[in-house]
């Protein structure tokens, strides 16, 4: 395995040699995090076998590649950090710390800019990373969380324990003032889904208790709108012509669509797979096809994700996956989907054509996120 | 001539009546100065059922969580807290409030204030919203139109509590009551989920609390729990003082459920999905301990009511009652589940917590347990078994 790696990283470094485009072939690799291990597996993208399992800060969630796919930031929230892990070594290699419990974020499109939803704050974060890289001092001590241990599953408690000691560090942070490069805009309580426009003008942000979409001006950092829209909005996806925002809502078993020149609510479409009850139906993952014709939406706990065309707004395909599908990811080419299914900690893999599930791929305890390096 | 005459003064009350409401979305939440159930001697018994505290810290993060709910329609949400000596006082008050245009009140009080309250107010506009009464009868004969019920009813929890015996197929059931008025009708109610769900209860044997000699066989445990066969002790006990002695002090290693051991509850701090956590947290944050059921209670009430403001964009009190009875009403009670209210009784639908001291084993209603409507609606009074008549 480690000659193979070698290789690819020598490979790598040859192409970025001769010049040729920063968007070099990647590893082929899939990479999940775990909630409850702690950790990011990686998988081989043909044979689904684990290559290799990367340790992180507590709880990592959200994953995403910076601008020329060789790292990945992963938010860390019981660690109260974002990692960050090198593609080609396959290493935990820096870490952004002392953020509040952060959950989803998104890059602007130059990578330069985070934007982070900060639950405990109720706050949107942004972060300037040059500034921060620029302004820190050496590298923090890149202690990995261990997996909690079977049976011991009490989040709450973690986070009773973690609190009573932030006690003093979060008077502390006051005093010393904010991280390096971050700013923050005060939104609903328990800010969740982030989207960054491509100009990197707005950020949207879900509040999942205000049933509210804030619309934040970046430059100005204040809030242009506040858009309602279903119970409990959890992730968002951008139409590729940006003119239709997809907003999904976990309690409300359905789909916001908002027309972002106007800030309204323009429609709502429901799912209801056969055989469930509309209570069943909570929607998180929500990806659109790279061409925009196809919406995918994971039905929480319904097990199942649902086909959305998108012109004609129907629901053309339900199909069942693993337990509590939640997040979504297309490959580059848009032939395979990945579903995290969080309560059976697997995921299920789906051939776009036929539409049929490939194969399932246990993972690890609660597992949150998948990106593909391809 | 007249009617210019009114109409003038219609204007001129109009006039008058704009600085009351200003921007201002004020709630009322009621509490008796002395109320036994936050004595501290109670709190400090800490069995499971219990308060550790007045809830109303409880509407103050509803409050916190609300900022963004008015804004469509320019207000913002307030609480009135109004400490009241008795029943009577807490009518005047309300009174009062009404006059100045407050509709919605949260009621922490206790059963027979809640249903003098709410007998007194009937055919106002107005909306109480019961937090902390378990009672039963508040549901059934005692109901009111304009009295809604967030906490969960003792038949609540006790079918949440047979489901989970008879999924274990715990089945023998040996009760142990109390007879205070609050202890009969917690055992009545698992009574009927018994008969309900098909549990067999053994004997029901009283118990006292003392260490008086000629009672033993009712306040000694090893007497109380001889010679009968039985798969757990159900404890009838509201207080928890005797109830939480009985484990492993029963003469055959059985399981306790009802007030100690193993309670259906409507929050635990230990719950972890549907982003508990961060309420907890942001509770335990203001309120300095976990949060209980009258806790979560009065949270959940006034974000019923912001709700309800959010989604009719509107103030006006007949479209926002109709909005919080109806069946497309959407609570989120970071339970997982949409909550709102049953038609027939004003009972919030909700699931509920099998927990321990430090852990949530279960979530009922369990898997398994269909209902021809709403699953939800298998625990408690399901629409036939009703007998409020509004």
């Amino acid at each position: 395995m480690r000659k193979t790696l070698s290789h690819r990283v020598f490979l790598a470094s040859l192409l970025s040699a001769c010049t040729l485009p920063v968007y070099a072939k990647g590893t082929g690799y899939l990479f999940i995090s775990s909630e409850k291990d702690n950790n990011i597996t990686v998988l081989d993208g043909k044979t689904y076998e684990v290559v290799k399992r990367i340790g992180t800060e507590a709880r990592p969630r959200h994953l995403q590649f910076n601008a020329d796919k060789t790292q990945i930031y992963a938010a860390a929230g019981d660690g109260n950090a974002i990692d960050v892990i090198d593609v080609a070594k396959l290493e935990l290699v820096d870490r952004i710390g002392e953020i509040d419990d952060p959950e989803l974020f998104d890059l602007s499109a130059d990578g330069k800019t985070m934007y982070i939803s900060l639950e405990e704050d109720g706050a949107l974060g942004i972060l300037n990373l040059d500034e921060y890289f620029a302004k820190r001092e050496g590298k923090p001590d890149l202690k990995v969380a261990e997996a909690a241990p079977e049976g011991d599953s009490s989040e709450a408690e973690d986070d009773a324990a973690d609190n009573a000691e932030e006690d003093d560090s979060s008077s502390k942070k006051k005093e010393d003032d904010a991280l390096p490069g971050m700013t923050t805009v005060e939104v609903g309580e328990e800010p969740e889904g982030i989207l960054v426009s491509p100009d990197g003008k707005t950020a949207y942000v879900t509040s999942e208790v205000a049933n509210t979409v804030h619309v934040v001006d970046t430059a100005s950092k204040e809030i242009k709108a506040n858009i309602v829209v279903g119970n409990r909005p959890r992730r968002f996806a951008l139409t590729p012509d940006q003119k239709e925002l997809w907003v999904s809502n976990e309690l409300s078993g359905s789909v916001s669509i908002i027309d972002p020149a106007t800030h309204k609510l323009t429609e709502t479409i429901n799912f209801l797979p056969p055989s469930f009850r509309s209570e069943d139906v909570t929607p998180v993952g929500i990806t659109l096809s790279k061409d925009g014709k196809t919406a995918v939406v994971a039905l929480g706990r319904a097990n199942h994700v649902a086909f959305v065309d998108v012109p004609s707004r129907k629901v053309t395909d339900y199909v069942l996956v693993g337990k509590r599908a939640w997040n979504t990811t297309l490959n580059k080419d848009d032939s395979l989907l990945f579903v995290v299914n969080g309560l059976s900690d697997d995921i299920s893999i789906i051939d776009m054509k036929s539409r049929k599930v490939l194969k399932s791929v246990p993972i690890a305890r609660v597992p949150h996120t998948v990106l593909v390096d391809d | 001539m007249i009617s210019r005459f009114i109409t003038l003064l219609l204007l001129i009350s109009l006039v008058w009546a704009v600085p009351s409401y200003a921007d201002d979305f004020t709630i009322g939440y009621l509490q008796l100065e002395r109320d036994a159930r936050y004595s501290k001697k109670q709190s400090f018994a800490r069995y499971l059922l219990g308060s550790l505290g007045r809830p109303y810290a409880g509407a103050e993060v509803a409050l916190q969580e609300s900022k963004f709910h008015g804004s469509g329609i320019g207000a913002t949400f307030k609480l009135e807290l109004v400490k009241g000596k008795d029943s009577a006082a807490l009518l005047s008050s309300i009174k009062e409030m009404n006059a100045k245009g407050v509709q919605f009140f949260l009621l922490d009080l206790p059963a027979d204030a809640v249903n003098e309250i709410a007998s007194a107010t009937k055919g106002q506009n107005l909306l109480l919203f019961n937090v902390s009464a378990r009672e039963d009868r508040l549901r059934q004969e005692q109901c009111q139109a304009h009295l809604l019920h967030i906490i969960p009813n003792y038949a609540m929890l006790s079918d949440a509590l047979a489901q989970y015996l008879v999924f274990r197929k715990w089945k023998e059931i040996l009760v142990l009551s109390g007879q205070s008025p609050d202890d009969v009708e917690f055992n009545q109610s698992f009574k009927r989920s018994a008969k309900r769900y098909g549990l067999d209860i053994d004997e029901d044997r009283p118990f006292v609390l003392g260490s008086d000699p000629r009672q033993r066989d009712q306040n000694n445990i090893s007497l109380l729990t001889a010679d009968a066969d039985y798969d757990v002790i159900f404890v009838a006990d509201t207080k928890g003082e005797f109830a939480r002695g009985v484990p492993y002090a029963s003469i055959k290693p059985q399981l306790v459920v009802g007030a100690e051991g193993l309670a259906a509850v409507a929050w635990h701090w230990a719950w972890e999905r549907h982003g508990a956590p961060q309420l907890e947290s942001r509770f335990e944050e203001k309120a300095d301990r976990p949060m209980r059921d009258a806790d979560w209670a009065a949270w959940m009430a006034v974000k019923a009511i912001a709700e309800a403001v959010q989604r009719t964009q509107s103030r006006d009190f007949a479209v926002l009652s109709k909005h919080l009875h109806s069946e497309e009403l959407v609570l989120d009670g970071f339970k997982g589940n949409r909550l709102n209210f049953r038609p027939w009784d004003n009972q919030l639908r909700q699931p509920l917590l099998l927990a321990t001291h430090n852990w949530v084993v279960e979530r009922a209603p369990l898997d398994g347990f269909l209902h021809q409507t709403n699953n939800l609606d298998a625990l408690g009074f399901d629409k036939p078994e009703s007998k409020c008549k509004f």
